[in-house]
């Protein structure tokens, strides 16, 4: 009869071992923070580092509190490249994707052009940028939408590709046409494929924009970063550091919660251990 | 005598002729010809891997399309309308878009000819009400049981309202009572319709069909050994049913 008695017992374990385990994201992000925040501070002792080297995070929390009008205002100069890179980016990625799709005699011209953007060095083609578009905003778009074009277009397309082909027989039986059929099953099925591109574009947008303020701006945090190295004020570096890693957090988390919001159905299906 | 050895009586039918498909060297079935009576059942048994369902893709046009598929057949009906284009199909699979709720799902083939979806919403509507899934009609599919999204799937199917219904094993999926009851759904709701069922189970196609068609051998050949008459779906506890299950199961295991 011991048998038989086991399996609830463990069963039971297993559930309250979970449960301990599934700390909720938010307490799990803040411990994680503090943990790196304590790693930073035993170097910067340990090493008995100066300033100059690497500020302790105390220092450079100090100087993001005292630059913050500075680093707010710079902050939305970026945020405002990352975002509209980010959009006509994906939109750009979105079109390609269903061009690649739809008219199939392209796919074989468009698909080396695609490679081809991913296979430019973004840090070599970015001054080329500033040339063209200017020193405004237009080169740091410019440099967002390169960087995040491929993985945008790769995801949906291969979405697109890999439509369950019963789905697409049932479609043909019932008589609907090639549009409506990518319209109403190819497109939708692809969804969640081009969520996962969205996720990698908002993860990377930042860093496009930033590498483009890098190559030739006069604001923006990326330029703040090059100018304060440049000075040797590596609290301040530090400080804008900090500003654009907390922008991208916020804008990864930002457009995954609004996809899975948008995509109610992907969730129901994904299977329970996840 | 609920059945006959058929004999063949001619009556309006859907014909496939000099039907012929081959994967490279290998010939699924070659001029194979068949008739399919008209506002009938026919249910087409056979061993797994035969081409039961490719012979249900060809008259549908829906043949995967791989390196070195050759296919041809000559497809025409006595009754004067294009097969391809009056027919609906009902898998294995319940092929349920799972974005979709379920009453969207019904109204898929009029979103994908862009036709008015309000004329056949009542209709689709009754028949998930007749059908027992009045309260799950807003639902997405993820939240049904596999039952349901098959009765979904049939449904979806009538809505067509097409005189061609092809099912490749659609209750094979299911559970023993949930199969039986489905089939009497089916059976109910397609009674005057031309039915090719494609299915593994003598019992199923003898409660369901007007005529059992075996088809074996490689490359395919077909066979049509039984004409049933009698209201369907027929009993399960018919002793000359079971009797002719028997006979069928021996048939298939030895031609």
């Amino acid at each position: 009869m011991d048998d038989v008695r086991v399996f609830p017992v463990s069963y039971d374990r297993r559930i309250r071992l979970t449960k301990k385990m599934g700390i909720n994201p938010l307490s799990r992000i803040i411990l994680l923070t503090i943990g790196l925040l304590i790693i930073w501070q035993a170097i910067v002792w340990l090493g008995s580092l100066p300033p100059y080297i690497l500020p302790g995070p105390g220092a450079v929390l100090k100087t993001a509190y005292q630059q913050r009008s500075l680093l707010l205002h710079q902050g939305m100069l970026t945020l405002t490249e990352t975002l509209l890179g980010l959009l006509c980016g994906s939109l750009l990625g979105v079109m390609s994707a269903l061009i690649i799709a739809y008219f199939q005699p392209l796919r074989h011209w468009l698909l080396p052009i695609l490679v081809i953007s991913q296979a430019l060095p973004t840090f070599a083609i970015a001054p080329l940028f500033v040339v063209w578009f200017g020193y405004g905003m237009a080169s740091k778009i410019a440099t967002t939408i390169l960087m995040l074009y491929f993985p945008v277009t790769t995801a949906f397309f291969d979405g697109l590709r890999r439509t369950n082909p019963g789905w697409l027989y049932l479609a043909k039986t019932m008589g609907g046409s090639r549009w409506r059929i990518l319209w109403h099953i190819r497109v939708p099925a692809a969804l969640p494929n081009l969520a996962s591109g969205l996720r990698i574009a908002a993860a990377i947008a930042p860093i496009g924009a930033v590498v483009g303020e890098w190559v030739g701006s006069s604001a923006g945090l990326g330029f703040l970063m090059l100018n304060a190295n440049a000075r040797m004020q590596i609290d301040v570096m530090f400080a804008a550091l900090v500003t654009v890693t907390l922008m991208s957090l916020a804008l990864y988390f930002s457009v995954d919660k609004l996809l899975r919001m948008a995509m109610p159905w992907v969730n129901e299906l994904t299977c329970p251990h996840e | 005598m609920i059945y006959q050895v058929n004999d063949t009586q001619p009556c309006p039918a859907l014909h496939i002729r000099n039907a012929t498909l081959r994967y490279g060297q290998q010939a699924v079935f070659s001029n194979l010809d068949c008739s399919i009576p008209l506002g009938q059942w026919s249910c087409l048994l056979g061993p797994s891997g035969v081409g039961k369902s490719s012979l249900l893709y060809l008259l549908a046009d829906i043949i995967p399309k791989q390196r070195q598929t050759q296919m041809q057949a000559t497809i025409s009906c006595d009754a004067d309308w294009i097969v391809r284009e009056n027919l609906a199909y009902m898998g294995q699979d319940d092929l349920l878009l799972p974005w979709l709720s379920v009453f969207d799902n019904v109204l898929l083939g009029a979103s994908l000819r862009g036709a008015n979806k309000s004329s056949i919403a009542r209709r689709a509507r009754s028949l998930l009400a007749e059908v027992g899934l009045r309260d799950v009609i807003e639902r997405r599919p993820a939240a049904l049981s596999g039952g349901m999204r098959q009765r979904v799937a049939l449904v979806r199917t009538l809505i067509e309202d097409r005189p061609i219904v092809l099912m490749d094993e659609p209750f094979s999926k299911l559970d023993a009572i949930t199969r039986l009851r489905l089939q009497e759904i089916a059976a109910r709701l397609l009674k005057d319709k031309t039915v090719l069922l494609v299915t593994h189970d003598p019992l199923e196609a003898l409660r369901l069909a007007d005529n059992v068609l075996i088809m074996k051998g490689r490359p395919a050949k077909l066979k049509a050994p039984l004409h049933l008459n009698g209201e369907k779906p027929r009993n399960i506890q018919d002793t000359e049913l079971l009797h002719l299950q028997a006979q069928l199961l021996e048939c298939l295991r030895n031609g």
